[in-house]
């Protein structure tokens, strides 16, 4: 693979890397940005929202986070809640990487690259959500190791900048090794992706755990300082994944006509059966844990399922977000999950936005409310705070389509180097 | 997926001068690209007046700990400079550094303490805190007799003191011999001195107040804003870790006031308490006052079953 054996361009079976590689590029730019009515459409409203969010993070670093509604009672909000969502759903993507190379599914091995594609998108999403929520993002610097002073080991937050920027190198590699090594028309050298793709499986449990030993390790937050964060953490990530995998292969079937078998879909649903069962039976123990032993640390628990003192904000949505647990898992486990699509994009939908909720602001906000000093301050985003989020969303989602745009077609062999050159 | 080689648009050629012949597709691509960066220029505009509040020199500043004389002599003249610009202040910044063999402890006598608050607003006004939100490093809690549940607490009681059916319990950072607001720290931003104070490099700290999570005591604040004080009332006698006035972005603490009590002063919420409950000094002189009370009154710390080993101590008569 090295440049030392660098072939004539004649010869069309050992290209140079040095045309091919910048031909790959050029195509892959080319095979983002075409596409139907609706593909335009839909990027021009994801740039859209981008950029609303773009704007309303501009203002938030000139103003101050004065703008969020954050306060020194509630220090962290929507930004860390999404952020921590994210990290799940890189972590999730890993549920297909297992069957297709530890389990040799070969259906599965096929369209394997949707989850390693979605692992990237859900990795900037998690950076960028970082970012917006730093008070002074220009010196962001200093959390490079090097240049800056990176509290490693002792602090989890540089374990996290560690595991999630080596997540999202891994899985580029891998991605973008596979991808045009096919644009070639070559079989890729195990060599050169196997290994990464075994310690991706290893990583993809690393950055779910840590960033749940985040939390877990503070001892003066109670409603985190719980040994079953991190396990809770995984199982819900191995439900929120593959869920948003499933819709994104439907949608593929549905709307880009791409023959997606109906076995990986399969595959996936099997293993969201057993991970929402076990992430209810940990959502069980702890609240009966909080709940049965009434101890002053359970007054979090408390004020997220019913409220304290005539404080209320999180009710609502946590018990929605229970409904659409206990809804998903019984439509799941319904034999009919297995054949009916539409079924599966409800059950998929429920599941993902119950765990939106539940690993999003339902635990990031109780642990603030009532703060260290038992005072019950109570935190609701603020427009800008929204506007940030969904921008960050937008963009997670355009990285994803434009990833998919690109990926499908080498995939299936509809654009390789062979026909680039020939034409030129 | 269509197949690009058989697009419909090849057809269709557009006549460009220089660049020649394109497909209208590309015309039309060329076109949505340049209005999507236009619009992208328009949306981080706000940042061009950010790039006015932060200098190149402030942005390439090295940690505290890297900084030699020379380097701070420069740095304190900057922010001396940007105080009188932003605050129309003459203030002087200075370094004072911890003094050998002592480290600092704190007792309030809560049988004492009557809540007047004069220790809070000594703090405000010390430590060039923000006059719009009022803030201050201490809190005073005024607590039901007959429980010690913060919850019951109040912070924000307006009505004269003492009550005759209330305790009050200030709290402000204990400077804990454990701190978990370092360890937890991504950038090394806040550390403990010698001297035992746990401080904060204002222009090291991101922002990111995974502090603020960690400490388990609501020690520290952010600064959600840049703080607003007339010029007449900043108090310009400044530390560079301790009550310059800090930039928007950043967490800060209390310090034990070490700007004064590094020079043998002693901190400004306890020259300003008027009822004696306040006791500062050196626990490891063993003829100090804050020594002989942790020797002979019944002492507790808030949360000691966290391990943080607070040194800020309650004591009743």
């Amino acid at each position: 693979m090295s440049h030392a054996e660098t072939t004539p361009i004649e010869n069309e079976e050992r290209p140079s890397h040095w045309v091919s590689y910048p031909s790959f590029l050029w195509q892959s730019l080319v095979m983002a940005t075409d596409g139907s009515l609706a593909f335009y459409a839909w990027m021009t409203f994801l740039t859209a929202v981008s950029l609303v969010g773009v704007h309303a993070w501009t203002q938030q670093v000139t103003g101050g986070m004065i703008q969020t509604n954050m306060t020194d009672h509630v220090s962290w909000g929507l930004y860390i809640a999404n952020f921590t969502f994210g990290v799940g759903l890189a972590a999730g993507g890993v549920m297909m990487v297992i069957p297709a190379y530890l389990y040799h599914n070969r259906k599965m091995h096929d369209v394997v690259i949707l989850g390693e594609l979605l692992a990237i998108a859900a990795i900037v999403i998690c950076l960028l959500f970082v970012i917006g929520d730093l008070g002074r993002p220009d010196r962001f610097w200093h959390l490079i190791p090097g240049i800056g002073r990176f509290n490693f080991p002792m602090s989890m937050l540089t374990w996290d900048v560690i595991v999630l920027n080596g997540y999202l190198l891994i899985n580029l590699h891998i991605c973008g090794y596979l991808l045009y090594m096919r644009y070639l028309g070559q079989t890729p050298n195990p060599a050169w992706y196997l290994p990464f793709v075994f310690l991706s499986i290893a990583w993809a449990i690393s950055i779910h755990t840590v960033t749940a030993f985040l939390y877990q390790g503070l001892g003066g937050r109670p409603f985190w300082n719980s040994a079953l964060l991190a396990p809770r953490f995984l199982a819900s990530a191995f439900v929120s994944g593959p869920s948003f995998l499933v819709v994104t292969m439907i949608l593929l079937r549905w709307l880009g006509k791409v023959p997606i078998p109906r076995d990986p879909i399969r595959t996936l649903v099997e293993i969201i059966r057993v991970a929402i069962l076990i992430n209810l039976l940990m959502v069980a123990s702890e609240l009966f844990t909080e709940f049965y032993t009434g101890a002053a640390h359970s007054k979090h628990a408390y004020y997220l399922f019913f409220g304290l003192h005539g404080h209320y904000a999180l009710v609502p949505w946590i018990w929605s977000s229970m409904a659409l647990n206990l809804i998903a898992a019984a439509l799941f486990l319904h034999p009919s999950a297995m054949r009916n699509m539409t079924l599966l994009v409800v059950a998929c939908s429920a599941a993902f936005v119950g765990i939106w909720i539940e690993k999003g602001m339902g635990l990031i906000i109780p642990g603030f409310v009532p703060s260290t000093l038992d005072q019950l301050v109570e935190y609701q985003p603020s427009l800008l705070e929204w506007q940030v989020s969904a921008g960050i969303w937008a963009f997670g989602l355009m990285v994803y389509t434009v990833a998919l745009k690109i990926a499908i077609p080498v995939m299936r062999g509809e654009v390789n180097f062979a026909e680039h050159s020939e034409s030129r | 997926m269509s197949d690009p080689a058989n697009t419909p648009e090849k057809a269709e050629k557009i006549s460009l001068p220089i660049i020649g012949e394109v497909s209208r597709r590309t015309v039309l691509k060329g076109i949505g690209a340049t209005l999507g960066l236009g619009a992208f220029a328009a949306a981080i505009a706000p940042l061009t007046q950010f790039k006015d509040q932060t200098s190149l020199n402030e942005f390439l500043q090295q940690h505290y700990k890297e900084l030699d004389d020379e380097d701070k002599k420069q740095i304190f003249a900057r922010l001396e400079e940007e105080a009188r610009e932003n605050y129309g202040a003459d203030v002087k910044i200075r370094d004072p550094k911890p003094i050998p063999g002592v480290r600092y402890g704190y007792a309030i006598n809560l049988s004492l303490c009557n809540g007047n608050g004069k220790c809070a607003e000594a703090c405000h006004r010390e430590n060039n805190h923000d006059r719009a939100v009022n803030q201050s490093y201490i809190r005073i809690f005024e607590m039901p007799k007959g429980t010690s549940d913060m919850e019951q607490g109040s912070t924000t009681y307006d009505h004269a003191v003492p009550q005759p059916d209330k305790y009050y319990l200030p709290v402000q950072c204990f400077q804990c011999e454990n701190p978990p607001c370092v360890e937890v720290c991504p950038v090394e931003a806040t550390w403990q001195e010698a001297d035992g104070i746990v401080v904060v490099d204002y222009n090291w700290c991101i922002g990111c107040r995974y502090c603020q999570a960690a400490c388990p005591y609501h020690a520290r604040r952010f600064n959600w804003r840049a703080p607003e004080i007339p010029a007449e009332e900043v108090n310009p006698d400044q530390g560079y870790l301790s009550n310059r006035i800090r930039p928007q972005g950043v967490v800060e603490k209390c310090h034990f006031c070490m700007h004064r009590t590094r020079e043998g002063k002693l901190p400004a919420c306890l020259e300003a308490c008027p009822t004696g409950a306040r006791i500062f000094g050196n626990l490891l002189d063993p003829n100090s006052e804050i020594s002989w009370v942790l020797k002979n009154k019944r002492c507790f710390v808030l949360k000691e079953e966290l391990g943080a080993k607070p040194t800020l101590y309650y004591f009743f008569n």
